[in-house]
């Protein structure tokens, strides 16, 4: 019997061994099932696919390229990379296809607002461009500081339509903004459909996310067999909550021949507070609606993430990875800020491609892994998003003034 | 399950022919000295039920004013161990009202639930709020608790329809807490209208007193709830004192502590009033 076969998680609680589950005020419970039932129901039926998949074709552009990146094998001197070009989609990340999903079911619920979350703002982009085309008010939190930082992204949200709300309790970061949103949805729950970013909070959320994420890995398979002729050895991705690296390595779960390599942002370093690690430098515990690993202090208070990368910079993790860190199915690494700014430079001078510094951190353990792998393999990197939002964080750190 | 003080303290206000009145304040807010102060005095200012929020850095329930007062709790060190420590210090000197913590869950899975469990018993603790541990997530902490006949006290909110409130009644003792708004705690105004059918309706799915909280931050709002229902919750509007007297330079004891009274008093006579309308 095949892994495929045995690996059925979520269970109907919601949980992947003991992470997941619906950890959130009764207020809340009634909603959450409407939605896992309505998703169930969505999920189930041939119209609801095909109209996404008419979205993501026509909309979003998929599929996105499968690329054979030969100078960046040429220069790492080991298996062959070939890099998942989500940062061709529309909006110029991953973050799109799940927002495409999600709006197709609040609209087939029948609610009539949006809200989002973000941190870096893609995800907040990518909500206030889904509910621009449908016509739905759509409200974003951001952490006050990732206002500031990603003015760029703060002005594109509001082209777009959508309010975006500045968090300012807390440290004003993307835990705080997801705190904000919770609150406001259940404050105005009735009507109010939140489009969570990543693969983590309440169930249905994690497996959900995954699911309209996995519209990568699938693709993947199909492109590896039509170009590679085999599945990849291993595929490659970088992890905040880690709704890219599920999407792409949901499908593989069963083939125990591909490895599956997830890589958080160590920041400053794991042996330093100031780091994004929540499997490496955290241990399980509750947050935003599910159990997972979190960096948190003795006393259960949990600790803000540091990256370079906004849209790494959280304390918690989907809890589909920790299950799968625990099982041993997935392997995760890290990669420093300084590690990921070498690998951004790196991409951009061999390929001519400006990735984001969330995939920078895949990239830059590409080239180690390329060399386990050995020069007849085959390896995936999941290019998550493209890189110009970052280029005025790159330039601080490299002493340039734009 | 019993559940000695609290039963005791319900039995007591059935035959006074009142409502209670349930006083929420932050541990270590604004700090340990002061907040052990304002405990001890509770009792004789009015409040019939004291609940002790233990400080989370993430208090997705609460609106701004709560929000804060955990902020100054943690700013002034209050960890979960060291509310416990001050429990045991208010229970020195109060052995009858009852006392419940209230707060978040990833504090108590640090601790770990059986851990967590015996502490609270050996503080004098009687009861238990998690704000985002629904019935489905609380079997493990139910059995660590009943092991030391401490209440896990589930809430039903506006959202809970009868099938629901089938599920928060299961397992539950001392009495429900009834989000009277869907929101956040200190925002909207609680809607006094909508209040009393829902009283009638959770005490008769439970089979237990009902206490009403979220949104009472007036005198005439408590004494209406108090007509309906069998506690009365006040939280936001008294760690709002803290703050105003904090911003002012004054006493935040007396302040949260004359709030108190005023609030205690309306409660007090809200029963007597609707009688004397009755008449």
């Amino acid at each position: 019997m095949t892994l495929a076969n045995e690996y059925a998680w979520p269970d109907d609680q919601g949980r992947f061994g003991p992470y997941g589950g619906r950890f959130v005020s009764e207020t809340l419970m009634p909603a959450i099932q409407e939605l896992d039932a309505a998703y169930a129901a969505a999920r189930a039926d041939p119209a609801f696919q095909a109209e996404l998949d008419g979205f993501l074709e026509h909309y979003v552009g998929r599929a996105s390229p499968l690329y054979f990146a030969e100078r960046l094998t040429e220069h790492f001197g080991g298996a062959r990379i070939w890099l998942k070009r989500e940062d061709l989609n529309h909006t110029g990340a991953h973050k799109i296809n799940n927002c495409m999903g999600q709006i197709l079911l609040a609209r087939r619920m029948g609610k009539t607002r949006i809200i989002a979350e973000t941190g870096a703002g893609q995800h907040g982009v990518a909500s206030a461009t889904v509910c621009a085309r449908f016509g739905l008010p759509c409200t974003v939190y951001m952490g006050a500081v990732d206002v500031e930082r990603q003015q760029p992204n703060v002005f594109r949200m509001k082209l777009l339509g959508a309010e975006v709300f500045p968090v300012t309790a807390g440290a004003a970061t993307l835990k705080d903004a997801m705190n904000e949103a919770m609150r406001d949805w259940v404050t105005n729950v009735a009507d109010t459909y939140y489009i969570i970013g990543t693969a983590a909070g309440p169930a249905p959320y994690p497996a959900m996310v995954r699911d309209f994420q996995s519209v990568i890995g699938h693709e993947i398979r199909r492109q590896a067999e039509a170009q590679i002729g085999h599945l990849p050895n291993a595929v490659v991705a970088c992890i905040g909550g880690g709704s890219n690296a599920i999407g792409a390595f949901h499908p593989f779960i069963g083939d125990e021949g591909v490895r599956l390599i997830g890589v958080e942002a160590a920041g400053y370093g794991l042996d330093t507070p100031d780091h994004a690690a929540s499997l490496k430098g955290g241990r399980p515990g509750v947050l935003h609606g599910n159990r997972t690993y979190l960096l948190q202090d003795d006393d259960g208070q949990i600790l803000e993430g540091h990256s370079i990368s906004a849209g790494l910079d959280y304390p918690g993790i989907g809890p589909e990875h920790a299950w799968l860190h625990d099982i041993g199915r997935a392997e995760y690494r890290s990669t420093t800020d300084q590690e990921a700014l070498d690998a951004f430079q790196v991409c951009s001078k061999l390929e001519g491609i400006i990735p984001a510094l969330e995939p920078s951190h895949a990239l830059a353990r590409a080239g180690e892994i390329a060399r386990e792998v050995g020069q007849d393999g085959d390896i995936v990197v999941l290019m998550s998003g493209r890189g110009d939002k970052d280029i005025f964080t790159v330039a601080r750190h490299l002493g340039v003034e734009l | 399950m019993t559940t000695a003080r609290i039963d005791a303290r319900f039995a007591k206000l059935k035959a006074e022919g009142r409502a209670g009145f349930v006083t929420y304040v932050m541990a270590g807010d604004p700090s340990r000295d002061e907040a052990l102060e304002i405990l001890r005095g509770l009792p004789a200012a009015g409040a019939d039920f004291i609940e002790l929020g233990f400080p989370f850095s993430d208090p997705m329930a609460e609106g701004p004013p709560i929000q804060k007062a955990a902020l100054r709790g943690l700013k002034a060190g209050l960890t979960l161990k060291g509310t416990l420590a001050l429990a045991t210090d208010f229970r020195a000197v109060d052995a009858d009202t009852p006392l419940i913590l209230m707060g978040y869950l990833n504090p108590i899975e640090t601790m770990g639930y059986p851990a967590f469990a015996a502490q609270c018993a050996e503080s004098g603790v009687d009861g238990l709020i998690v704000v985002d541990c629904p019935p489905e997530e609380a079997g493990p902490l139910t059995d660590a608790l009943d092991a030391h006949h401490i209440a896990l006290i589930r809430l039903a909110t506006p959202t809970t329809d009868d099938q629901r409130l089938k599920v928060v009644a299961e397992r539950t003792s001392g009495f429900v807490y009834y989000v009277s708004v869907a929101g956040v705690t200190g925002v909207k105004e609680a809607d006094a209208a909508s209040v009393a059918p829902a009283v009638v309706r959770v005490r008769a799915a439970s089979g237990l007193p009902v206490a009403v909280g979220f949104g009472i931050k007036t005198a005439a709002r408590a004494g209406e709830v108090a007509r309906v229902a069998d506690a009365v919750v006040v939280g936001s509007a008294l760690v709002e004192e803290v703050d105003q007297a904090l911003s002012e330079n004054r006493s935040a004891v007396s302040a949260v502590l004359d709030k108190v009274g005023e609030l205690a008093g309306a409660v007090r006579r809200a029963r007597l009033a609707l009688e004397s309308e009755e008449r």
